[in-house]
């Protein structure tokens, strides 16, 4: 594994993206798409307010916060791979000494590092809004550190998630909107296991929000191993899968 | 038009004001937007608005900023400003040339050949693309690897390039066996230029090639970069962006893209294809520099002309290999020597004239034109010359028949069309 090579990656991925106009303003809209509806509706909950109600309004913008990065990812990473092939751009890139495994990681931390800077930064704005504008019994609820912890540990490890997969259907996909629409729909059942803690179904707690930063963690490293595996040269430049040897890494 | 207000930055967000305009209406917006925050603070239900605007501020400072390159789309065959200045072939590019290479030629002495093939098949399904190919290619040797449509080139390469596995056979690759577990110390070795360019539009020529420099893990990237685009006499287009070249010009981006790592052997599919003739005299003089210096180049190319000429072997193939040689031996394997005889009139007894020593065969093509089949054209053509003149023929003219690379081409893919029937 070296360094150099992704870093190379990494660099070349974000310059595009610099200069992508649709993945900026993308990466810009979605947010506050997601945004809009629950910080109207948390910053109008008075403090006569019953628990449930404040629950269910902070389970939602939870929820919200926990969809951008899962959203956002799916726009870089289901073009990596596939849009690379479809521009041209992928072939002379294998016949590099890069190894799939670097070529991935570069793509993924290319993809990673924007999305959960906006994924923090919306959350920062509605921590900053709740602080200054909302009731104090949301207040309570939001800055509940085991909820903010969470929060704060499963954005990066969710957009990981969301970046393997969007990566890994980006290798078998023959079009970058089949990719986009189908990792965002494949991202998205991971959602379930966060809104547990999201509602407060399970009650939120700091071994269980590491406990469940872990088991995401595996998951996201399982996900590279596969989505490596799953990323063959051949096919990709041929469409034929390798019936005997597999091509060189 | 007046001198602009803003210009796009480069880096980071929004529009930078260049002019006194410009910061007026950014010192009025940032005023404007201060004040509003201040009045919408006074009520905190109003704060969700705030965020909005604050929001809706980054999303359009983060869309349009950033440096603003050509639109692929809209520039794909927009000719370049500067296509008249063409040509590879100068002082200053064969230095770089000669720079760039430097290490190679010091390793590409040895009598081993840098890449030896034996009975490579490759298969996808039932379609056989490759069939049992085998051949060598010398150091410093530029082979020309030809066929038809659909031939097995490109699969060939890709196979040696380490793209794609063979079925069957094997093959050592700048001096290691074609195995999976070489595969990244293979292409450390060879570079490849496809036939598309595979340029990132979007970024700098001067970007694309630090891509692959980094992927290449070279030592000192940015005075390799140079050298590159020095050899292809690129080096004012450095920073252009490649969506605005013409095709022609990014094709010699893919070609200094090739020599970046200082290859043992260079891959070159289609490299001319599409190109005026122009740019595919650029792309012949870098291969002839290359040459010059040592470096070995697989040529695949549909131009037997361009085989031809720059090629020190050529093989041509047609799913399997059909035949391989120096254009001149394919020539003499495949065609017998003939003169051909132009008289005034007709000869009043051609069998008489003709039947002298070193002449085997005779047919007449109309009634003035005579072919010969000879032995040898250096020994027969006086002595014809001679039993015409003692005829008392009057001779228009006598020359060798010349066989070019694209009539032993055509015979050879004629027979595989023939036997295919």
């Amino acid at each position: 594994m070296s360094g150099r090579r992704i870093i190379s990656v990494v660099r070349k991925e974000v310059r595009e993206f610099r200069r992508n106009r649709f993945v900026i303003v993308t990466m810009g809209v979605l947010p506050l798409v997601f945004l809009i509806t629950p910080a109207i509706t948390i910053f109008r909950i008075p403090d006569s307010a019953s628990g449930a109600q404040v629950k269910a309004a902070v389970g939602v913008i939870s929820l919200l916060m926990l969809i951008i990065p899962v959203v956002i990812p799916p726009v870089i990473a289901a073009y990596s791979v596939v849009g690379e092939r479809d521009q041209g751009t992928l072939e002379p890139v294998l016949t590099a000494p890069v190894r799939a495994s670097e070529l991935l990681l570069g793509k993924a931390i290319a993809a990673f590092l924007p999305s959960v800077a906006v994924s923090y930064l919306i959350y920062l704005v509605v921590l900053a809004g709740v602080h200054f504008g909302a009731a104090h019994v949301v207040r309570t609820v939001i800055f509940h550190p085991p909820q903010l912890l969470a929060q704060i540990l499963f954005t990066p490890l969710l957009a990981l998630w969301s970046i393997w997969v969007g990566i890994g259907i980006s290798t078998r996909a023959s079009d970058v909107r089949v990719a986009q629409q189908l990792s965002t729909v494949a991202s998205l059942p991971l959602l379930g296991f966060t809104s547990l803690l999201s509602f407060q179904l399970v009650k939120p707690s700091v071994p269980i929000a590491i406990g469940l930063a872990l088991a995401l963690l595996a998951a996201d490293i399982v996900a590279w191993r596969i989505v490596s595996r799953l990323f063959n040269r051949e096919r990709l430049v041929t469409g034929h899968s390798p019936t005997e040897a597999s091509a060189a890494e | 038009m007046g001198r602009p207000w803003f210009r796009r930055r480069r880096v980071g967000l929004g529009w930078q004001p260049i002019a006194w305009q410009g910061w007026l209406v950014s010192a009025v917006a940032v005023a404007l937007v201060t004040g509003t925050v201040a009045i919408l603070h006074s009520s905190p239900a109003r704060v969700p608005i705030v965020i909005l605007i604050v929001a809706l501020y980054a999303v359009v400072a983060l869309a349009t900023g950033g440096s603003k390159p050509a639109e692929p789309a809209a520039l794909e065959d927009r000719p370049s400003e500067d296509e008249s200045e063409t040509g590879v072939g100068g002082p200053e590019q064969r230095q770089a040339l000669r720079t760039l290479t430097s290490g190679r030629a010091a390793t590409s002495s040895t009598d081993e050949p840098v890449l030896a093939v034996e009975h490579l098949t490759k298969r996808f399904g039932e379609r056989v693309a490759v069939d049992d190919v085998s051949f060598s290619v010398a150091a410093g040797e530029v082979f020309g690897f030809l066929g038809p449509n659909g031939a097995g080139k490109t699969t060939t390469v890709r196979v040696l390039a380490t793209l794609i596995a063979p079925t069957s056979g094997t093959a050592r690759v700048a001096g290691l066996p074609l195995d999976p577990a070489n595969g990244v110390e293979i292409r450390k070795r060879i570079s490849v230029m496809t036939e598309n360019p595979g340029l990132y539009l979007r970024l700098t020529v001067a970007e694309n090639l630090e891509f692959f420099a980094g992927l290449y893990e070279l030592a000192k990237p940015k005075a390799r970069l140079e050298q590159a685009l020095a050899a292809v006499n690129l080096a004012g287009r450095a920073n252009d962006p490649c969506g605005s070249l013409s095709k022609g010009l990014r094709q010699r981006v893919a070609l200094a893209r090739t020599l970046l790592s200082d290859p043992a052997i260079v891959f070159l599919d289609e490299p001319t294809s599409g190109l005026d003739p122009v740019a595919s005299r650029d792309v012949h003089e870098l291969i002839d520099g290359l040459r010059d210096r040592g470096v070995t180049v697989f040529l695949t190319t549909h131009r037997l002309e361009e085989a031809e000429r720059l090629c020190d072997r050529v093989a041509i193939l047609n799913t399997s290999l059909r035949t391989i040689g120096r254009p001149d031996e394919l020539r003499d394997r495949l065609f017998t020597k003939s003169l051909v005889v132009h008289t005034v009139a007709p000869l009043a007894a051609p069998e008489a004239v003709f039947a002298v020593a070193g002449v085997d065969g005779w047919r007449a093509d109309d009634p003035t034109h005579y072919v010969l089949t000879v032995s040898d054209a250096r020994t027969a053509a006086p002595a014809v010359t001679r039993a015409l003149v003692a005829a008392g023929a009057d001779l228009l003219s006598l020359a060798e028949l010349q066989h070019s690379l694209e009539d032993v081409y055509l015979e050879l893919v004629d027979e595989d069309a023939e036997a295919a029937r």
